[in-house]
């Protein structure tokens, strides 16, 4: 096992180094940098800030620098922000986890619940309204379920705000602050619920099938247990256990933000920060969340593994 | 419930020895039997051919600018009102799914050439090439897709790429993006089928790489690919249209769903005229969804142990 | 001896897309207190169907219909209310299954399965319960059991899994005990093993067992009674002796002839020409006419009735027409 995780680690170093060359040059290849978009400045200010912040060296050169402060824990200087990246992923992380825990938490809820009952009741009416239903979350745009929603809740109907994380201009503290979030994340968490639990409900839905048909349910009937002992101790557990590779996956949606939902909502987290810094081409910062992603990618991906291994007792042993 | 089911097909075993028809006509046979999936196909070949026949009976398919008929809410004349140039919103909405549909289908079916492609001779040499071509998919597959496609779209901005090519070049980002995740699958199904017995036959009947790629292995991966492939039209409509409602994908002039939502971003469009984004983001869901649902039926009678 | 079981005129029918298939068509057969009974045919001829239809496992099932009554200890089964049965499932009849090794649930403990109809059905505590659990295991011949109870079932052997099966069944202390192919899946020295763990188990007991194989060699060795199925349909029945004496309907004959005899020496072992029939919606006929030797014409287009023609022992063949005793 002990070799097993360190070549996956040995693996997993490679390929992030291979990722941040690859997005390293990529960003370095697209055109304008923060300070060709800033139109106040004068020719000899521009080309005096690039020999300060580095911009005019070959990218090779560029990279090994970031690398080597990279190993050093220093992710870079955000130009447009003046501040440390890692500080900055500091101040917005926690906001976007607040929205991605939220929905994270609701989707599994719903997802588990529900495609248990269709499961269950395979071909009824009500899985059939379930599919349905799933396939219309698969399959709609995030942006414009967000847009759509934003109008009909909060434009025309003004039950909840339109946007940002507390009302403009409050100062709100305490209990008053907390109830502000509340208000304002409820809009994005909904949308973000709505467009995840379609294809984990599925998830469910098609393993719990699976696991019903199993010889050990049929057993477990023959034994004259509850139908409800039957199907969430005996069938769910089972059905639960390839769900567990997903909590893994779940690691850069919790940690990465949403680009699109942040933005459309004017949440103020890291996606929102990353998208706002996309159009300035903050170099430093592009490279950080990008690498973020990656990383969370990587590991997320090698706990999904690990947390299979501990638990299917089948897998356990060898 | 298997132990039914065995002592069904036990039971029903010599209904085998009945002559039965091809393979294929009885599986399409039961697709016409799940209602929900025709229903899907209804959906999308209608949506294709009101988008590549409508504009044609439309009196606005010129796109004329006409000031005279600005911001029209929908009426008789403009059944879903007009833009702020005028123009008509349902005709522009039938042209930009035409370039929707096309851009979808296209990196489909690029995506889905590559990743067959470069799966399936993953899975079957194995070794140095299986190294070389998975170790790029976990390499693309590590970077998240969204920034890449943004980094993209914004160097597809920057070069000034003319408008009209945009539109090619989209389609080869979102197959680029695509195409690891479907050569893994097509890798894994390879490595099952070489292990299974037709192909141990094959292989002491001593037949070529070549043959034995293309005759035996390829029609096995077929329902898999067409599984795929279908599936892969809706998620590329989908990714398109979010490169383009945020600027990075096709540009106007040339409409596409995703870029007409982009009336949104403007305040008062968002909330006085919602006949500008609405239209065409229901016809990206409208669309998708069916796709997905047929889709679905498809994998059913095709490939019912490929149910995920 | 009083009757614990009376199936009477059992139908469980599927209805497919391609036609309905009469799994199980007609059925009637008592087991007695004490008594085992042997369904004995060929793989698809309903045996299983019949077990589970008694254990009211089928319901639910898409485009399922059973009909008839099954009567155990008096009260039909089919008709009972579902916690009613549940109470009698896996505490008055117990089943065991052909796949000892799917079975069992992966996720679970041989000690945590074996508990849970200890504490539904007995209503005693977790640890009475898993006390019970470990003296069961040791009933049915595992040694180390308290090691047993905290494996999991994949780190067990076919044979370790089905005596834990059977300790399951018994654990409650059953009147019935149905037994659906318990040794096709295993070797056969266990087969052997697993046959005589029943067949003590039943001697301290006196629990009933309705034993379904297609193995005559297990009939011989554990049944009182056995019952021949083809098609759905039963054709013979009778007191094993008589049975594997003078097996009257020709597909029963057919059976015996095709199992070797130790100390005779046969060129070549019979084996009946032809096969099951399709059953998907069949005719009114004898459904074994085609396979038949001596097929007559009225056996291609009349069903022949189940008749008693000696003491012990019934047929359903045109042969023994008008043979029939009127008791």
């Amino acid at each position: 096992m002990s070799t097993y995780i360190s070549k996956r680690l040995i693996y997993m170093a490679v390929i992030l180094l291979a990722a941040s060359l690859l997005i390293f040059c990529l960003y370095a290849l697209t055109p304008g940098d923060f300070i060709s978009g800033n139109i106040k400045l004068t020719p000899e200010r521009k080309a005096e800030l690039r020999e300060i912040y580095g911009l005019n060296k070959p990218v090779l050169e560029r990279y090994a620098l970031w690398m080597k402060n990279a190993f050093q824990g220093d992710f870079g200087y955000s130009l447009a922000q003046q501040k440390p990246v890692l500080s900055l992923f500091n101040d917005y992380i926690w906001n976007s986890f607040l929205l991605a825990a939220a929905s994270t938490f609701l989707t599994w809820f719903i997802a588990v619940i529900v495609g248990v009952v269709s499961a269950y009741k395979q071909y009824s009416w009500f899985d059939t309204l379930v599919l349905v239903i799933v396939f219309a979350a698969m399959s709609l745009p995030s942006f414009f379920i967000g847009l759509f929603l934003i109008k009909i809740v909060a434009v025309d109907l003004k039950w909840l705000p339109p946007g940002g994380m507390i009302t403009t201009g409050s100062n709100a503290t305490g209990w008053a602050y907390v109830k502000e979030v509340i208000h304002h994340m409820t809009l994005p968490v909904i949308v973000m619920t709505i467009l995840g639990v379609g294809s984990l409900t599925r998830y469910f839905r098609t393993n719990m099938i699976d696991v019903i048909k199993q010889d050990y349910i049929r057993t477990a009937r023959a034994k004259g247990l509850k139908e409800s002992k039957v199907l969430f101790s005996h069938a769910l557990r089972n059905a639960l256990l390839p769900a567990i590779t997903l909590v893994g996956f779940e690691l850069p949606a919790l940690f990465g933000g949403s680009l699109i939902i942040e933005k459309i909502f004017n949440w103020p987290g890291i996606g929102q920060l990353y998208m706002s810094s996309f159009s300035l081409r903050d170099y430093p910062l592009l490279m950080g969340f990008t690498m973020l992603i990656a990383i969370l990618t990587v590991i997320g991906t090698l706990i999904s593994d690990l947390l299979y291994h501990i638990a299917d007792p089948r897998v356990r042993l060898h | 419930m298997a132990f039914i089911e065995r002592t069904l097909t036990e039971a029903g075993k010599p209904v085998r020895k009945a002559r039965k028809p091809s393979l294929w006509s009885q599986a399409f046979r039961r697709l016409l039997k799940n209602k929900l999936a025709v229903s899907g196909l209804v959906v999308v070949v209608f949506m294709f051919v009101i988008c590549f026949l409508g504009p044609v009976f439309s009196p606005y398919a010129d796109n004329k600018i006409n000031m005279a008929a600005m911001n029209r809410a929908p009426s008789l004349q403009h059944w879903l009102g007009t833009d702020r140039l005028g123009r008509d919103v349902l005709t522009r909405v039938l042209q930009a799914g035409r370039i929707s549909l096309t851009v979808g289908l296209a990196s489909m079916v690029l995506s889905v050439f590559l990743g067959t492609f470069l799966g399936a001779v993953a899975g079957y040499y194995r070794g140095i090439v299986d190294q070389v071509i998975m170790r790029i998919a976990d390499l693309l597959l590590t970077i998240p897709g969204l920034p890449l496609l943004f980094i993209f779209g914004a160097l597809l901005s920057d070069w000034k790429v003319p408008t009209d090519y945009r539109m090619y070049i989209v389609m080869l980002m979102l197959s680029l993006v695509n195409w690891p995740g479907l050569a893994r699958m097509v890798r894994g199904q390879m490595l099952s089928l070489r292990e299974r017995e037709f192909m141990q036959a094959a292989v002491v009947l001593g037949l070529r790489d070549r043959r034995k790629l293309i005759h035996h292995l390829i029609p096995n991966l077929v329902p898999l690919i067409i599984v795929m492939a279908t599936l892969n039209i809706g998620g590329a409509i989908l990714s398109e249209s979010v490169l383009s409602f945020f600027g990075l994908g096709v540009m106007p002039p040339t409409p596409t769903w995703g870029n007409m939502i982009d009336a949104a971003n403007n305040m008062i469009d968002f909330q006085q005229h919602p006949w500008l984004w609405i239209p065409p983001g229901v016809s990206i869901f409208a669309t998708v969804i069916a796709i997905n649902i047929f889709g679905d039926g498809l994998r059913d009678v095709l490939d019912p142990k490929m149910k995920r | 001896m009083s009757t614990l079981l009376e199936i009477d005129q059992l139908n469980t029918y599927f209805h497919t897309e391609e036609g309905t298939i009469k799994a199980v068509d007609d059925v009637s057969l008592r087991v007695l207190q004490g008594e085992t009974v042997c369904i004995v045919g060929e793989s698809g001829c309903g045996k299983s169907v019949t077990a589970l239809s008694v254990m009211g496992l089928l319901q639910g099932t898409t485009g399922i219909e059973i009909g008839g009554k099954i009567h155990f200890e008096g009260e039909d089964l089919l008709s009972m209310d579902r916690h009613h049965l549940r109470a009698i499932r896996g505490n008055e009849i117990a089943m065991i299954f052909q796949e000892p090794m799917s079975s069992l649930n992966p996720v679970l403990t041989i000690g945590e399965q074996m508990m849970e109809p200890l504490v539904e059905h007995l209503k005693i505590s977790k640890k009475e319960a898993r006390k019970r659990a470990i003296e069961l295991i040791e009933q049915v011949g595992i040694s180390r059991p308290e090691q047993i109870a905290k494996s999991y079932p994949h780190e067990l052997s076919g044979g370790m899994l089905q005596r834990v099966m059977i300790a399951i069944a018994i654990s409650c202390n059953p009147k019935l005990l149905i037994a659906d192919e318990p040794t096709t899946a295993l070797d056969v020295t266990i087969q052997a093993q697993i046959l005589d763990t029943m067949r003590q188990i039943k001697a301290e007991s006196g629990m009933s067992i309705l034993l379904i194989t297609h193995d005559l060699g297990v009939v011989a060795e554990m049944a009182d009674y056995v019952i021949v199925m083809y098609a759905g349909k039963i054709v013979e029945q009778g007191e094993v002796t008589a049975l594997f004496e003078s097996p009257k309907h020709p597909y029963t004959q057919g059976l015996l002839k095709s199992k070797p005899v130790l100390g005779q020496r046969q060129d070549s072992l019979y084996s009946i020409p032809g096969q099951v029939p399709n059953l998907l919606d069949l005719q009114p006929s004898c459904y074994f006419y085609e396979r038949c030797e001596h097929c007559m014409e009225i056996c291609r287009s009349k069903e022949p009735r189940l008749d008693k023609i000696e003491s012990s022992q019934s047929v359903a063949c045109w042969l023994y027409e008008g043979a029939a005793i009127h008791a």
